[in-house]
């Protein structure tokens, strides 16, 4: 057994190889050096723990048992999981930070000796709030999850449900749970600490079942945030420094990430939690113009002519081209267009994929260069520039509409130019609309050659024709 | 008089905050999704809680209903780290394989 002093000087220094560890991803090369420092400040908590406790009864054996069984399903998930899948995969691992955060609050009310909080119905009032707080938003964060979950898996339909007076609803219940964590502080009783939970359980489900599909990057993160602050909630319960040091740190990557995503939007976080975007009620009087447009449509032969006498091609994927998992053959066409001399590089939208920075796994995982990939400040302005623009499985971010049109929902959004390049190549099954429910300006601009086919065989297509 | 030991624990909170503000604001967004993912896994640190909790029962009963809590915790956060550092280990091997190839 340890001294507090001495587990807690140890759990501070596990906070600081966390901040390490996010610190590394400031760039690839450092990254995996960062990851290291992560594994090694949990390794650190994990033992301190043991030893502080110093109570090696039987109860040991059965920990040891539960994180070989977790660890074991957990490292089975990390392997097996396609990149294609990770927004899921990060949506159900919040849910169990948070499911998690909930347990711990639990066992913490039932049995407060165990965390020096005093004795049952008679627990520190400060140590009553944070762990009530811990809780509620740890459930927020276990059931929002669940069902970000569900909609990115498909499970459930990506459509925003909505229903009048949601958001007062919302509002009541926010207050309710304020109400019933003052009323559990004044009376220790063990039915409003459960009914604190409900109640969360339930503003989760709510809060996210409105949020449509496109905006699920912007969810993932904010729940990425919420589970940070359950963890931080719980930590002041526990007084442990790695906990609160973690907590702060994960809620606001969150929370800037969130931010991110809502300014490649150009979304207002409030809009985006009151949901409601991406139902289609404007696609109706936009068919008409449709129909008098002109579209000229191309195969793959026309393709690889049009780029094999390019001397510069700028891709721009997008997530349909990772639902068609097209990333591998793409990497085939572009290694051979380099055979010829031809410059590629790859543009990517901050929203391009699920999640941020999801398409830039995508694109690793199928061995493309990641200095061959660039940001959309990086790139827009070579759009000028280049002889073609590949746009594939991607919509809404190359719609110049969002430049020239107030009216349009999408209207402020930064976009890539694509339209500025000689000519474009757009991939795509059909004319239908992207996730914004609107139409894509670019399909019927002269410089654009349609290539209606599935991505990953038009893709396959060309690159025969290359040859 | 004295401080309460809240005061410096909220102190350690808001200035990590601001660490965590100016670390994730420098990492580079092709790294986003590793990002998102080893969070994840280092806000998994709450199986202390959840050791604590399960550590606490006796000997003779080993699953009260709070240890109980515990235990599940322990293999829910479990499930968590290792998922959460294995798969960021996988995506940050994949931009280390690009590298190779290139040289």
């Amino acid at each position: 057994m340890i001294s507090a002093n001495l587990s807690a000087a140890f759990y501070l220094i596990s906070g600081i190889l966390f901040i390490l560890a996010l610190r590394g991803l400031s760039s690839p090369d450092t990254s995996r050096q960062g990851n290291y420092f992560g594994i090694a400040g949990m390794a650190i908590a994990i033992v301190v723990t043991f030893l502080s406790v110093g109570n090696f009864s039987s109860s040991l054996a059965y920990i040891i048992i539960f994180l070989v069984i977790g660890g074991a399903i957990g490292a089975f998930i990390a392997f097996k999981i396609p990149m294609t899948a990770m927004p899921e995969l990060v949506a159900g691992f919040h849910s169990l930070v948070g499911l998690a955060a909930v347990f711990v609050a639990i066992a913490a009310f039932l049995n407060p000796e165990a965390f020096n909080l005093g004795t049952f119905g008679n627990i520190k009032l400060a140590s009553l709030v944070e762990m009530s707080i811990g809780a509620a938003v740890g459930a927020i964060t276990f059931s929002g999850s669940i069902i970000a979950f569900l909609k990115l898996r498909g499970l459930m339909s990506g459509a925003p449900i909505t229903f009048s007076g949601q958001h007062l609803l919302n509002l009541i219940l926010g207050i309710a749970i304020f109400i019933l964590i003052f009323y559990l502080c004044k009376t220790q009783s063990e039915s409003m600490y459960w009914s604190v939970i409900a109640i969360s359980f339930l503003v989760g489900v709510l809060l996210i079942i409105p949020i449509g599909g496109a905006d699920m990057p912007v969810v993932i993160s904010m729940l990425n945030s919420y589970s940070g602050w359950a963890a931080a909630g719980i930590g002041f319960t526990l007084e442990n420094t790695a906990l609160i040091i973690t907590g702060a740190l994960v809620g606001s990557s969150g929370a800037i990430l969130s931010y991110i995503m809502c300014k490649a939007m150009n979304r207002s976080f409030v809009s985006v939690i009151l949901g409601g975007f991406g139902a289609d009620n404007s696609s109706d009087n936009k068919k008409d113009k449709k129909d008098h447009k002109p579209v000229k449509s191309g195969n793959a032969e026309d393709a690889a002519f049009l780029m094999k006498n390019a001397s510069s091609v700028i891709i721009v994927p997008g997530y349909g081209m990772a639902v068609a998992q097209a990333q591998h053959a793409l990497r085939e066409m572009v290694d051979k267009l380099k055979k010829n001399d031809i410059k590629v590089t790859y543009a990517i939208h901050p929203v391009a994929g699920r999640m941020p920075g999801h398409m830039n796994v995508l694109l690793a995982e199928a061995n493309v260069p990641y200095d061959e990939v660039f940001e959309l400040e990086d790139i827009n302005n070579d759009f000028a520039n280049s002889d073609v623009a590949f746009v594939i499985g991607a919509n809404d971010v190359t719609n110049p509409v969002a430049k020239t049109d107030p009216k349009s929902p999408i209207f402020g959004m930064p976009v890539l130019d694509v339209e500025k390049c000689k000519s474009v190549l757009f991939v795509k099954r059909s004319l239908s609309p992207g996730y914004a429910g609107i139409d894509n300006e670019l399909f019927y601009k002269d410089n654009t050659l349609m290539l209606f086919a599935d991505a990953k065989k038009m893709t396959e297509d060309i690159v025969k024709n290359l040859d | 008089m004295e401080i309460d030991p809240f005061i410096f624990r909220l102190s350690i909170f808001i200035l990590s905050i601001f660490i965590g503000y100016y670390v994730v604001w420098s990492v580079t967004p092709s790294l986003h999704t590793p990002l998102m993912s080893v969070t994840n896994a280092i806000s998994s640190v709450i199986i202390v809680g959840a050791i604590i909790a399960a550590l606490a029962g006796s000997s003779e009963n080993v699953f009260s209903t709070s240890s109980v809590f515990g235990f599940i915790a322990i293999i829910l956060a479990a499930i968590n780290i290792f998922g959460g550092f294995l798969v960021t280990q996988r995506m940050l091997q994949m931009y280390k394989k690009k590298k190779k190839d290139k040289k």
